[in-house]
């Protein structure tokens, strides 16, 4: 049972959690309130967004694809979710605001999974069409008539409320599928053929796996994951608006990236993603919280927040690949 | 298998007769990229209700011209098997340099674009560098780049403004007897860009490496140098778009969606262009008539009186069209399992 649990973490996962430490540590020298509960949770419950749409997105990796369509998937779920009562009428629609979302999703991911897996399209650029798809689609939904886009009660209460004390419900969920997730990757026939497929697909074929399935169910999960996200968002905001998952393209996948997932496919576990979204998601609260613009605003530079943001984060996800995530040379 | 030499053969010699023509696997593509992209422009033509006159070809060329250097920019690591995330990026860091230091005088606006193509070049030879000697993925460290790239654009300008030359931006973006200045400056970095660099030996063994890398390098191909080339030139010809930008406009602006509309953009255009995303085949020139299509899109979707918010939804069922297309291999293919790499 230890070496079950200890297989699970490999150097990546440990250099991303030390990072995860150290962060914290610099933190609390700058501002001790760094390292209270209160600060803790909160981050854990924002980290929890980008949790869920990373689980999908990791399968979709590992199998050495990707899934650029990410951004408007998760405004397809957030803002289907939040229309669900213009569109199925006011009795069905709340009652099934949330499946009704995350099931758009769920067939943006399987139109993905034809195209990579029947068509044998490039997964980037076939999810980067359906992005833009998808993207058409909303605004034609928002542009056709006034929808109503307040998210329902119980979507809020999903995504703000406490079901144990203490713990935000949006994190329960990120753990629930989270566990899910290990025991299907580490513990299921499913599991291995997504490893197999990442590691090479001719050979899995061979050994008689309809591998063509297995890429169309882990799409649909990845488009279910990112609609998921969005009805959390929706939920969260209070309401869903366009541009909602255009924030979550870069730190989804250098979370998983981070974690050790290897972008071509194969390798990485669970355990690893989840530590690159924590370390991605501390990493962005440190930089608004420290305000470097300010100490250069002494020296006379008008900057705006976001050049940090973006510089700084840039060169760490560099920084961190260049301590663990070389390949091998060619030889 | 051997190595696509545009003139002779493509992947593994594969010719195929189109028209009774023994054309590559690149050339057809250029043909078809050339041919959808004729049949687009002439309905949009047709539809104009003013005509093609000088003005309308000159607008539909400087919009094209951006996105064609754009995604030329995107072929050279396409090329090598990788993909450049970043070309959007360098495209608004140059785009919001140029707006500050292409001004005044003659001397300083030359030196100006000597500093913004510079920083273009430094730009693509940094992601080359990290890529090569860090061992690590390109889509990645590019994804990473481009971030950064962009947070010194913001820094250069918070707010958009800025100014540029005016005779120079007037240049760029005029016409001559209805023969558009960015149609021009797009053949011209055709002629002395694409074209040695696609004879020289390390444009061949960007190729190369393309097809396969650890044959190449069986083979003592010049991997690393190659591979630094390609985007480090990525980096240059997306300077120069941000240049053209910077002429149009007037002006430099830190937008963070112009940077993703141009590197997505530019992936869909070097497909449309004939180009493989798994790297060895293809070539620029098809690239430019890609994105000279993705941008007619937008024009026909307004002289057919369809709400322009709806560009995206056309955008994206051509980019699918496109790929379809592509796919259509899978039919023809006998063994099953070359569906399975």
């Amino acid at each position: 049972m230890v070496d079950v649990v200890l297989r699970q973490f490999d150097r990546a996962t440990l250099i991303a959690f030390g990072c995860i430490v150290l962060l914290l540590l610099i933190g609390a020298l700058a501002e001790p309130a760094f390292l209270s509960p209160k600060y803790l949770i909160q981050q854990i419950h924002v980290a929890s967004f980008l949790g869920v749409v990373a689980t999908g997105v990791m399968l979709i990796i590992l199998l050495g694809h990707i899934d650029l369509s990410i951004p408007w998937t998760i405004a397809v779920g957030g803002m289907m979710a939040t229309g669900a009562a213009g569109i199925l009428g006011p009795e069905l629609g709340v009652t099934f605001a949330i499946p009704f979302g995350i099931l758009c999703g769920a067939a943006i991911g399987a139109i993905n999974g034809l195209g990579v897996a029947y068509l044998r399209a490039p997964a980037m650029i076939f999810t980067l069409g359906m992005n833009a798809v998808a993207q058409g689609l909303m605004v034609y939904h928002t542009g056709g008539f006034a929808p109503q886009n307040r998210a329902t009660e119980f979507m809020r209460e999903l995504a703000v409320g406490h079901l144990i004390p203490g713990v935000p419900n949006p994190v329960l969920i990120w753990i629930v599928l989270g566990a899910v997730t290990m025991f299907m990757l580490n513990r299921t026939t499913l599991g291995r053929q997504i490893y197999a497929i990442g590691n090479q697909e001719r050979a899995v074929f061979l050994s008689g796996v309809d591998t063509r399935r297995v890429i169309l169910i882990c799409f649909v999960i990845s488009g279910a994951c990112a609609a998921a996200t969005g009805v959390l968002l929706a939920g969260w905001a209070n309401r869903s608006y366009q541009a909602m998952g255009d924030p979550y393209l870069l730190p989804t996948i250098a979370a998983i990236i981070l974690g050790g997932t290897n972008v071509l496919g194969g390798r990485g576990k669970y355990i690893g993603t989840v530590a690159g979204v924590i370390l991605i998601t501390i990493l962005q609260s440190m930089l608004s919280v420290v305000q470097p613009q300010r100490y250069f605003a002494q020296l006379g530079l008008d900057m705006p927040a976001d050049v940090f943001r973006q510089i700084v984060f840039g060169l760490v996800i560099v920084a961190m690949l260049l301590l663990y995530g070389r390949q091998k040379l060619v030889r | 298998m051997s190595v696509p030499v545009e003139a002779t053969g493509g992947e593994a010699g594969a010719k195929r007769k189109l028209f009774g023509l023994r054309l590559s696997v690149t050339q057809r593509g250029i043909l078809i990229a050339i041919a959808i992209f004729a049949v687009m422009f002439a309905v949009y033509g047709w539809k104009q209700p003013v005509g093609l006159t000088a003005n309308v070809i000159n607008t539909a060329s400087n919009k094209g011209a951006l996105l064609a250097l754009v995604a030329m920019a995107q072929t050279l690591p396409v090329l090598t098997g990788g993909l450049d995330l970043s070309v959007g990026a360098i495209f608004v860091l140059a785009n919001c340099l140029a707006s500050s230091i292409v001004v005044g005088d003659p001397v300083s606006t030359t030196l100006g674009i000597f500093g913004v193509l510079l920083i273009g070049l430094l730009c693509g030879t940094i992601n080359g560098v990290i890529i090569v000697y860090g061992r690590l993925q390109p889509l990645i460290v590019t994804l990473a780049m481009g971030a950064v790239y962009f947070g010194i654009a913001l820094a250069i300008r918070p707010q958009p403004g800025g100014s540029v030359n005016f005779e120079l931006a007037d240049f760029m973006t005029r016409s001559t007897y209805a023969i558009p200045h960015s149609a021009i400056l797009l053949l011209l970095v055709v002629i002395f860009i694409w074209i040695p660099y696609r004879r020289s030996v390390l444009g061949r063994a960007a190729f190369a490496i393309g097809s396969a890398e650890q044959a190449a390098y069986m083979s003592g191909v010049p991997i690393d140098r190659a591979k630094i080339l390609a985007f480090a030139l990525s980096g240059l010809l997306a300077a120069i778009g941000g240049l053209l930008l910077t002429a149009i406009t007037y002006s430099g602006a830190a937008k963070i969606s112009i940077a993703n509309d141009y590197t997505l953009n530019s992936i869909g255009a070097v497909v449309i262009g004939g180009t493989s995303l798994f790297g060895g085949v293809g070539s620029a020139i098809g690239s430019i008539f890609g994105a000279f299509v993705m941008r007619t899109v937008g024009d026909l979707l307004i002289v057919f009186d369809i709400n322009p918010v709806l560009q995206p939804l056309f955008v994206g069922i051509v980019l699918l069209i496109a790929v379809c297309i592509g796919s259509l291999r899978v039919l023809r293919i006998k063994n099953k399992l070359d569906l399975y790499r």
